[in-house]
C-alpha cells in the first residue's frame, strides 16, 4: 500500500470513527487528504460513547496536578492536547533531550499517517526523523542495531496489525539481546510505537490488539496509554527505560481524547497500574480505550444496582504488569472483571485471571469474568457485536456481584 | 582449535560445535578492518575474533559455558561476543544480524565516527527476508556497512542450486544500488583487498558494499550433521587437497622465504599445547551461578522474576537429591 493511500485510509478511519453515518464505506474511498484536522483538532465526539464526558479526562490544570504522579511538574503550564499531539510532544522532548534519539518508520517524515510525527523532521532534521523503506522487519532490525550501539531509536510500525513481520526481530532479538550476551550488549534504548485496537471500521488489519503476543516474551516491556497525559508520560518513560519497549497507542483516541497536558518533561512509571476509581464490591481491570467502555459500564451498573461500588484499574503496563495493585484490590472486593478488545483465548485477561486465582483464592466470592473480543478475526460489518462493549461489560459486572 | 573442540564435542565434553574448515581465508577480511569497526557475524566467523585477539581461553570459556563465559553460559557453544573486540554476540536466528548491522552503521554515522560495520552471513541466510530488508535499508539510508557473504555452496544439506537461481548473491547487490564484488574466498589476499577498498567506500562515502566470497564448506555443517548423507567424500577431499586457503597461503609464505617446514612443525606443536592448556583450564571452572538464570532478562529483575528465583531456591533446598548438578555451579 502506498504511503499516500495508507495516509488517506488512516485519516479516513479517524474521520469516520467520529460518526455513525452509514456513509462510512463511501468515505473510505472518497476522502480528501486534508491535513487541517491535526492543527485544528475536531471536538471529541468519537464513537467511543462517553469519552467526551469521561471523568478521567483532565480539563483544568488544577485537576491535572492533583495527580501525585505529576508532582515533578506540578505548578507548571498545561496545554490542551489530543493523544496524537501528546505523543508528538513526548517525541519532541525525547529528541531535544537526547542527541542519540531518532524517529523513523514508514511515512513519518511528512508527519505520519496519523500526524503523530508532525513537524519533527523540520525541527530536528531529516537525519534524525526519517522515512524507511516499507519493511517492518527491516525497521525493527535497524532499530535494534542502533540501540545496540547505545542509541535511542523510536521506531514506528504504521499499524499494530503489521507488527508481525517484525515478530522475529522483536521476540528473538530485541527481547534476548541483553540476556544472551550476558549483559555485555543490550538494546535498552529501543522503543517501538504502533497504533492499535478498534477504530470503528478498521476490519481485520486496522483494528487488532496485539499485546498478549508480546506479553509471552520475557525481555520486552509492553505499555498502553489511555489518555494524552498518560501517553506523554508513559512514552517518555518507555523511550528512556533501559529495556526494549513496545508502546501501543489506541488510535481511536488519537483525536477524540483531549485533555490538559503538562508542557514540561515528565515520566509516568512503567509496570505500575493506576486505580482510577476506588470501590469496594468489584474490581474492574482494563487498559487503553477499553477504560472508557468500562467507565460507562460501571456507571450503568452503579445506577441499576443500588449501593454497588466498583473499583476501576487501568493496568497501563501489560509487561511487566502490576500484580500487587490488582491483587490488593481483589483481596478487598472479592470479585474481578477483566475486559479487553483482543480475542478471549490466551488473551492477557487469562494471565490476570489465573494469577488472581492463585493469590486471592480464599477471598474470591464469584468466578472471575473475562469480557473480551470473540475468538474470531476482527470483523468489519460486525464490529459492534464483536467488541466487549458497555453492555457486555455491564452484564459481566452484574454476574460477578449477583453470583 | 576447531579440531580439538570438534573432538571434544564427539567425546561429549561440550554440547555442540561448528568448525570453519575451508573458510579460513576470511581472516583476510578481519585484516582489512580496524579494531573500532563493529562486527556482526552469523556463527562461522571465529577467525575474525581470533584475528582481533580474542584469546583461546575466551573461546573455550564460551564453549564450556563456564563461569568466565561473558555470556554467562546462557547460549550454545560458538555464540561468541565481546565488547572489547567490537564483536556483537552471535545469535542462532539466521540473517537477523543483517538489518542490525545497517542500524549500527547508521548510529556510527550519526556519531560522526570514521568507522564502519562489517556483517557476515552465509549464502543460505541471504534467502531470508532480513537480507532483503537490510540491504535495501542500508542503501536508502546511506549506511557505512560492508555485507560479507560467505558462499560456501551449502546451507546444511541444501546446495546453492536449491537456494537461488540467479547469479549468486553478488548479482542482487546491484539491484539494491549497492557496490558489489565477488572474490575468491580461498584467497586471503583477494579477501583482504576487497575488504580494504569496501571499507574505504563505506567510511569515506557512507555507502554500503556487498562482498560475495566464493568458497567451499569442507567440514560438516555442525557436530549435529553428517554431510556424507548429501555430498560425496571425494568432492570434499578434492576441495581440501586442491584448493585449501591454508595450503595456498602457506605456499605463498614459503615462496617468499617467510615460512619453513621447521617453523610449521614448531608452530603446530606450540599452538596445540596452548589450545590444550586453555581447554583443560576451561573444563575445570564451575558453571555460572544459578542466579544468572534470572539476571539480565531486564536491566533489573522484575517482581515476578524475583519471586520465581525465590521459588527455584526453595525447590533446590527441598529436593537437593534431585539436583546434584547444583554443585557444578559457582555459588551466588
Amino acid at each position: 500500500m502506498s504511503g499516500l493511500t495508507q495516509y488517506r485510509l488512516a485519516n479516513t478511519l479517524l474521520r469516520a470513527s467520529r460518526t455513525t453515518s452509514p456513509s462510512v464505506s463511501y468515505r473510505l474511498f472518497h476522502s480528501s487528504s486534508s491535513h487541517n484536522a491535526a492543527e485544528n483538532p475536531p471536538p471529541a465526539e468519537g464513537f467511543l460513547a462517553g469519552l467526551a464526558e469521561s471523568k478521567f479526562m483532565k480539563r483544568t490544570s488544577d485537576e491535572v496536578f492533583k495527580n501525585p504522579e505529576l508532582e515533578s511538574v506540578s505548578g507548571g503550564e498545561t496545554k490542551k492536547m489530543n493523544l496524537c499531539q501528546a505523543v508528538n510532544d513526548a517525541m519532541s522532548i525525547a529528541l531535544a533531550t537526547n542527541e542519540k534519539a531518532a524517529v523513523f518508520g514508514e511515512d513519518v517524515a511528512f508527519g505520519g499517517v496519523f500526524r503523530c510525527t508532525l513537524g519533527l523532521a523540520e525541527k530536528f532534521g531529516r537525519d534524525r526523523v526519517f522515512n524507511t523503506p516499507l519493511t517492518e522487519q527491516g525497521i525493527a532490525g535497524f532499530a535494534i542495531g542502533m540501540a545496540s550501539m547505545g542509541h535511542s531509536p523510536i521506531a514506528e510500525i504504521q499499524f499494530a496489525d503489521y507488527i508481525f513481520p517484525a515478530f522475529d526481530q522483536l521476540v528473538n532479538e530485541a527481547a534476548k539481546y541483553r540476556y544472551r550476551s550476558g549483559g555485555i550488549f543490550d538494546v535498552g534504548g529501543l522503543t517501538i510505537r504502533s497504533p492499535c485496537s478498534a477504530v470503528g471500521h478498521g476490519g481485520h488489519y486496522h483494528s487488532q490488539s496485539v499485546e498478549s503476543y508480546f506479553a509471552h516474551c520475557p525481555g520486552l516491556k509492553v505499555v498502553i496509554p489511555r489518555s494524552p497525559i498518560q501517553a506523554k508520560g508513559l512514552l517518555l518513560a518507555s523511550i528512556r527505560d533501559k529495556n526494549p519497549t513496545i508502546f501501543l497507542e489506541p488510535k481511536i483516541l488519537y483525536r477524540s481524547a483531549v485533555e490538559q497536558v503538562p508542557v514540561d518533561d515528565y515520566e509516568l512509571p512503567l509496570g505500575k497500574a493506576e486505580v482510577l476509581k476506588p470501590g469496594k464490591d468489584v474490581t474492574v481491570v482494563g487498559w487503553g480505550s477499553q477504560i472508557y467502555t468500562l467507565e460507562n459500564a460501571i456507571h450503568m451498573a452503579e445506577q441499576q444496582v443500588p449501593g454497588l461500588s466498583c473499583e476501576l484499574i487501568d493496568l497501563r503496563s501489560i509487561l511487566p504488569w502490576d500484580v500487587d495493585t490488582v491483587v490488593e484490590s481483589v483481596n478487598k472486593t472479592g470479585r474481578l472483571v477483566v475486559a479487553h478488545e483482543a480475542p478471549k483465548t490466551a488473551g492477557f485477561a487469562a494471565e490476570i485471571s489465573s494469577t488472581v486465582l492463585e493469590r486471592c483464592f480464599l477471598r474470591l466470592e464469584s468466578p472471575i469474568q473475562r469480557v473480551c473480543g470473540w475468538d474470531t478475526p476482527f470483523p468489519l460489518a460486525f464490529e459492534k457485536f464483536y467488541l466487549p462493549d458497555r453492555v457486555r461489560c455491564f452484564d459481566a459486572i452484574k454476574k460477578a456481584v449477583e453470583y | 582449535m576447531d579440531l580439538i573442540l570438534y573432538e571434544a564435542q564427539r567425546q561429549g565434553r561440550i554440547s555442540f560445535y561448528m568448525t570453519s574448515y575451508g573458510e579460513e581465508a576470511y581472516i583476510g577480511s578481519a585484516a582489512g578492518l580496524v579494531n573500532e569497526d563493529v562486527v556482526f557475524g552469523q556463527y562461522r566467523e571465529s577467525g575474525v575474533l581470533l584475528y582481533r585477539g580474542f584469546t583461546l581461553d575466551e573461546f573455550m570459556n564460551q564453549c564450556y559455558s563456564n563461569e568466565l563465559d561473558y555470556g554467562k553460559g546462557r547460549q550454545m557453544p560458538i555464540h561468541y561476543g565481546s565488547t572489547k573486540h567490537n564483536f556483537h554476540t552471535i545469535s542462532s536466528p539466521l540473517a537477523t544480524q543483517i538489518p542490525h548491522a545497517a542500524g549500527a552503521a547508521y548510529a556510527l554515522k550519526m556519531e560522526g565516527k570514521k568507522n564502519c560495520v562489517m556483517c557476515y552471513f552465509g549464502d543460505g541466510a541471504a534467502s531470508e527476508g532480513d537480507f532483503h530488508a537490510a540491504l535495501n535499508m542500508a542503501a536508502t539510508m546511506h549506511c557505512p556497512v560492508i555485507f560479507f557473504c560467505r558462499n560456501n555452496g551449502f546451507a546444511i544439506s541444501t546446495p546453492t542450486s536449491e537456494q537461488y537461481q540467479g547469479d549468486g548473491i553478488a548479482s542482487r547487490g546491484i539491484g539494491y544500488g549497492i557496490d558489489t564484488i565477488r572474490v575468491d574466498g580461498n584467497d586471503v589476499w583477494a579477501v583482504y583487498n576487497a575488504t580494504k577498498e569496501a571499507r574505504r567506500i563505506a567510511v569515506e562515502e557512507n555507502r554500503p558494499v556487498l562482498i560475495e566470497a566464493m568458497t567451499y564448506r569442507i567440514g560438516h555443517h555442525s557436530t549435529s550433521d553428517d554431510s556424507s548423507a548429501y555430498r560425496s567424500k571425494k568432492e570434499v577431499e578434492d576441495w581440501e587437497r586442491l584448493d585449501s586457503p591454508l595450503t595456498r597461503i602457506r605456499k605463498y609464505l614459503e615462496r617468499k622465504g617467510w615460512w619453513s617446514d621447521e617453523e610449521e612443525k614448531a608452530y603446530r606443536k606450540e599452538t596445540r599445547t596452548k589450545i590444550l592448556k586453555s581447554f583443560s583450564a576451561a573444563e575445570k571452572y564451575k558453571k555460572p551461578a544459578i542466579k544468572e538464570l534470572f539476571e539480565d532478562v531486564y536491566d533489573k529483575m522484575t517482581p515476578n522474576l524475583v519471586e520465581q528465583k525465590a521459588e527455584l531456591d526453595e525447590l533446590l533446598k527441598k529436593y537437593p537429591q534431585y539436583y546434584p548438578s547444583v554443585q557444578e555451579h559457582a555459588q551466588n
